[in-house]
């Protein structure tokens, strides 16, 4: 899903990152947010909505809407599509509100 | 408890620009920007901006990002960006509380605040608009000019305006394919060198058309769409269908503010404004002495006059801190002038009635 050619924009993707996905490997580049590395790894759906668990993908991508919300390293509620991906990082889908560890 | 100067919330044009005027007449400032990477909607556009030379017009927005930025560089010593930061809550005594990383928590204390927060993209409702593939076209263009993502392969564009016409081309350039392009008004909104461009390209705009509903499981799979009629009532039997798995929805933005509505600042719906506003004077100061607000924030407009704002509410904001440069009047008047051309001629009606309303 990635872009390598484009008329007027260059992208110069950083060092390979390291992270999982519910516990199945994956990789990104650094610079990049959770949110659009698992989308250029075709994976749409990031949680379930607390009530009637519709799954759910990113809206807005710039930190507005909040339904990107992931759990990440154990935390809930982490807006994935402004926050950058960290070698190691567990990413995990979250059902409805997410829980504290 | 951190304590500031002057405290510019967004660090989109309108927050960059305060920035640097404030900076240039002596003011300490901090600018809280959510996102890792300053410049606000700027950084996504691609295509060259129109508008006059002072506002940058036939530059990318991308590269008008970095020009603003060299000149805040300019001021490093005065203007600290802190990224990764929203500001949450705008209480009584000028305290602004930040969420960091996601993580930390902690206030700031300001004796002035322009609130620069710019806008969001406003959703459409129709059955099974959560699905996701349905995305916000500014979302669609953040992933594919910033990251370099493509958004999915076929592609049904909702609005037929400036953004959704730049968007469909820029889709296309990526090498995405755009099936229709289609808006409930009887006409095109989008200016119409964009829209010729796209027709041009083959690409179908279909006029008093909406959405029917979104088919699909977990992601989009389809869509329905059909026409309407003079009063935007669906006409049965005209029902199509595109299988697309994405649909961008460009019906509009509107203000981001509610910083100022919880800070007690008085507030208005103003329709040709596109939402809620504050109110606030010819600069840019809102019912709360000290507090200003510029850009989208105060009314939907363009990147321009967010430049221009930006400017006039970073220099009347340090002058009220008695940071008063010799040619204040001089510069405050020159980026009223600008303001008033931006919003001259029969596109800046709507803006100049919407000023008018919202003008203390
Ligand atoms: C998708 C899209 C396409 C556009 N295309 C064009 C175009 O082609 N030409 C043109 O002239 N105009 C265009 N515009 C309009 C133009 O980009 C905007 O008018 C302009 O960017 C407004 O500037 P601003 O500084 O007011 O807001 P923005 O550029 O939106 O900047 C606001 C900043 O504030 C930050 N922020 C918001 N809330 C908080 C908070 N609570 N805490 C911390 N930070 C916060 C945001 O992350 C953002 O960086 C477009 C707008 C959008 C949304
Ligand atoms: S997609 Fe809107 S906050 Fe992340």
């Amino acid at each position: 899903m990635r872009i390598n050619q484009h008329p007027i924009l260059t992208f110069d993707r950083g060092r390979e990152i390291n992270f999982t996905f519910n516990g199945q490997p994956m990789k990104g580049y650094e610079g990049e947010t959770i949110a659009a590395a698992l989308h250029a790894a075709g994976v749409k759906v990031l949680a379930k909505s607390p009530e009637k668990h519709r799954p759910r993908g990113f809206y807005c991508a710039i930190g507005n809407c909040a339904s990107c919300q992931m759990t990440v390293d154990g935390e809930p509620n982490v807006r994935t599509c402004i926050t950058l991906l960290r070698e190691g990082m567990k990413v995990e889908t979250q059902e409805g509100k997410g829980r504290i560890e | 408890m951190k304590e500031v100067e002057l405290l510019i919330i967004g660090s989109g044009p309108a927050g960059l620009c305060a920035a640097v005027s404030a900076a240039e007449s002596g003011a300490k400032v901090l600018v809280l920007e959510r996102g890792f990477r300053p410049g606000g909607q700027l950084i996504k556009q691609t295509h060259m901006f129109f508008g006059s030379e002072s506002q940058y017009a036939s530059h990318r927005g991308v590269d008008i990002a970095g020009i603003l930025l060299k000149k805040v560089e300019e001021y490093g010593d005065r203007i600290e960006i802190m990224l990764n930061s929203t500001a949450v809550g705008f209480y009584e005594d000028n305290v602004v509380t930040v969420l960091k990383d996601e993580k930390e928590y902690f206030k700031i204390k300001a004796q002035s605040v322009i609130c620069a927060t710019g806008a969001f993209e406003k959703s459409l409702a129709f059955p099974n608009n959560d699905l996701p593939g349905i995305y916000g076209a500014g979302a669609v263009q953040t992933l594919m000019n910033v990251y370099g993502i493509r958004p999915g392969n076929r592609v049904l564009m909702v609005g037929a305006g400036n953004i959704g016409v730049i968007v469909s081309y820029q889709l296309i350039q990526a090498g995405i394919e755009v099936v229709a392009v289609l808006d409930a008004a009887p006409r095109i909104g989008a200016y119409l060198v964009h829209a010729s461009k796209l027709a041009r390209m083959g690409v179908p705009i279909l006029t008093s058309h909406t959405v029917k509903e979104a088919i699909g499981t977990d992601c989009l799979e389809a869509a329905i769409v059909c026409e309407v009629d003079d009063k935007f009532r669906p006409i049965p039997g005209t029902e199509k269908r595109y299988d697309v798995d994405v649909m961008c929805i460009s019906v509009g933005l509107s203000p981001l503010n509610e910083l100022l509505a919880m800070r007690g600042a008085e507030m208005k719906y103003v329709g040709q404004l596109s939402g809620q506003v504050p109110m606030r004077t010819e600069s840019c100061e809102t019912s709360i002495p000290g507090i200003f607000v510029a850009g989208d924030a105060s009314g939907i407009e363009e990147a321009s006059s967010a430049m221009a704002e930006g400017y006039l509410a970073g220099l009347c904001a340090a002058a009220k801190l008695g940071h008063v440069p010799a040619d204040f009047e001089q510069r405050r008047l020159d980026y009223l002038s600008q303001l008033d051309n931006l919003r001259s001629g029969p596109v800046g009606e709507r803006i100049r009635a919407g000023m008018k309303i919202s003008q203390l």
